[in-house]
């Protein structure tokens, strides 16, 4: 992956970094991202850039994780559930070193270790295979539960997509949550107001992402899903082991950071030519 | 076998610190030992089979050994996603508890029954699938399933089925049949709670001379191959017995292996139940009686096999 020009290369950003520093980092995510796209034919360019700074703020300002120690009992837990914006993932755990950036150059290639959509222990730091929707928050749940029942201090954060809202499933763990007081789970909804073929508010009854959580017996939040500073403030709080959990609303915009991309739902499925890709450069080139 | 799986759950856990019990909101009562002697370690995850599998999913990724439990049907056909990618496709060691199994809700209608979910999961990679005929093999392969790593189905009856063993079978493990009477003219290969009717088949069948032996199946997966080898080696006319579709299920999986061990001079036949929804109100009992499923109508049937399997 080739890094924006006259930029540091993520992986020399590290972490508790400054909010101006993070926001290069998240300009070559998406550089890296769009390029993996590109060289690969695989799709969702707009779900991964739309989450992206939900993920910077994560792994750089929030997570207890140590790369050395992928695999450690009391690590911090995360899963993107919304398994198709997997980019935005490896792009995160190459630059924090969970593994070598050459590994991207092999994104959806034969023979290479990161898939399309991650798969079960495909590489350190993927906790889950997720790409079927709607199944990050069960077993998060688990997860947070386990850490109860194990007295280890961890938490579990967990990205959706508002589409995924749509599961059922999705809406059986909120109520297993606030039930059992999973205090030490959060959830990110990166919420792009869109959805494969049409407006999430609109293929089904959306809206109020915050009232449901609220009404589900979480501590619900709105937040600007591009402001990283905001974000890792909206997540920075741990939880108690037995308390209300926590849902954070990111606002995003499907596509974010390349103009003409940004909030076209074209973009879920179509992939840049080498053209977009260098249009894209530059215009991830300055803040 | 719901009794014998909640006191031998209970022992196991007491023993086993990393065994975690999920209820979908049914039990009454059945768990309160468990509970008082494992608090922590009992969930209601209440009518919510899909989350139910999720957070199993996430527990024994943390290196706990959950148990789902809730009635058959709706802790398989409900959730049979979340069984295939949560636990299957991570390869978990999960234990899931189908109680009710068959025709045991026979009563409560077609939405209770389960006569197609051996054959689901028999269809998903990493999963065992076991269908106890007794309590003695529901503590046996309880005891085994804890003892290996895979994702593990496990079908129960619900209570008062009549106990063949007088103790565990000793040292079972999974994918172990067990033998249960000697015979030259037939081979019967019982599976699950229809133990004692084949049996009593085997009876009758021995009062006019004819002689059956008989084995019981508890795994259906992974399935005995060697007692299989053997056994169509011997004889030429086997049946299956069990109380699932003939597609797919226990039947299924012996005619697959069959297949692709071929034994010319041998023959198969299956009992179970058709490709139909049992529609009739009527109990376990009479809901067999409607599918043959009874110690005469197998005999009958038998009977009239071997005649043909012996005629010129």
């Amino acid at each position: 992956m080739k890094t924006l020009p006259q930029q540091r290369r993520p992986a020399q950003v590290p972490f508790g970094a400054a909010h101006t520093d993070l926001a290069e980092v998240a300009r070559n995510l998406r550089y890296q991202i769009v390029q993996m796209s590109h060289a690969s034919g695989a799709p969702h360019l707009g779900s991964s850039l739309s989450c992206i700074d939900i993920l910077v703020a994560a792994y750089w300002l929030t997570l207890r994780i140590d790369p050395a120690a992928a695999s450690a009992a009391n690590r911090d837990r995360f899963i993107l559930s919304k398994g198709h914006a997997a980019p935005a993932l490896y792009t995160c755990l190459a630059a924090r070193g969970f593994f070598p950036e050459a590994w991207l150059d092999t994104f959806a290639v034969h023979g290479g270790k990161l898939a399309e959509q991650p798969a079960p222990n495909c590489a350190p730091g993927v906790e889950l295979a997720t790409g079927s929707l709607g199944h990050g928050l069960p077993v998060g749940c688990g997860l947070a539960l386990a850490g109860r029942i194990q007295n280890l201090d961890y938490r579990t954060l967990v990205v959706m997509s508002d589409g995924e809202c749509n599961e059922g499933s999705v809406w059986e763990a909120a109520m297993f949550a606030a039930g059992k007081s999973l205090g030490r789970l959060t959830v990110v909804i990166d919420y792009n107001k869109w959805q494969a073929t049409g407006r999430s508010d609109e293929v089904l009854a959306l809206a109020s992402l915050h009232d449901k959580w609220s009404a589900f017996g979480w501590d619900a939040t709105e937040v600007d899903g591009h402001d990283i500073s905001a974000l890792a403030a909206a997540i920075a709080p741990r939880g108690e082991a037995t308390g209300r959990p926590r849902a954070i609303i990111a606002h995003t915009v499907k596509g974010k950071g390349v103009s003409f991309m940004e909030d076209d739902n074209n973009w879920h499925y179509r992939i840049p030519d080498a053209a977009e890709v260098e249009h894209a450069a530059q215009l991830l080139a300055t803040p | 076998m719901r009794n014998a799986f909640a006191k031998a759950i209970t022992e196991l856990a007491i023993a086993d610190e990393r065994i975690v019990l999920l209820s979908g909101d049914i039990g009454n009562r059945l768990f309160d030992d468990f509970k008082a002697r494992c608090p922590d370690r009992f969930y209601n995850c209440g009518v919510a089979e899909a989350n139910m599998i999720g957070v199993a999913a996430g527990l024994a990724m943390c290196g706990l050994r959950p148990v789902c439990y809730t009635i058959a049907p709706f802790v398989t056909y409900r959730c049979i996603e979340q069984i295939r990618v949560d636990l299957c496709y991570h390869r978990l060691p999960v234990t899931i508890v189908g109680t009710g199994a068959g025709l045991a809700y026979a009563s409560l209608g077609g939405t209770h029954h389960s006569c197609e979910e051996v054959g689901m999961l028999r269809l998903l990679p990493e999963m065992n699938v076991l269908t106890p005929a007794d309590a003695m093999e529901v503590r046996a392969l309880l005891r085994a399933t804890f003892q290996q790593d895979q994702p593990t189905y496990m079908r129960i009856g619900k209570k008062g089925e009549p106990v063949v063993h007088s103790a565990p079978p000793a040292g079972l493990s999974l994918g172990q049949s067990i033998p249960m009477r000697a015979g030259k003219d037939l081979c019967l290969l019982a599976n699950g709670v229809l133990l004692p009717i084949v049996l009593q088949a085997a009876d009758q069948l021995a009062a006019e001379g004819i002689t059956a032996e008989v084995i019981s199946f508890p795994t259906v997966k992974p399935l005995d191959e060697a007692a299989l080898r053997r056994v169509f080696a011997e004889h030429t006319l086997v049946a299956s017995v069990e109380e699932h579709s003939v597609l797919g299920g226990f039947g299924s999986a012996v005619a697959e292996w069959l297949a692709d061990h071929p034994h010319p001079e041998a023959r198969l036949v299956r009992f179970g139940t058709p490709d139909t929804f049992y529609h009739d109100i009527g109990d376990q009992d009479e809901a067999r009686a409607h599918f043959g499923l009874t110690a005469d109508a197998i005999a009958n049937s038998l009977r009239r096999n071997l005649t043909v399997a012996c005629s010129p």
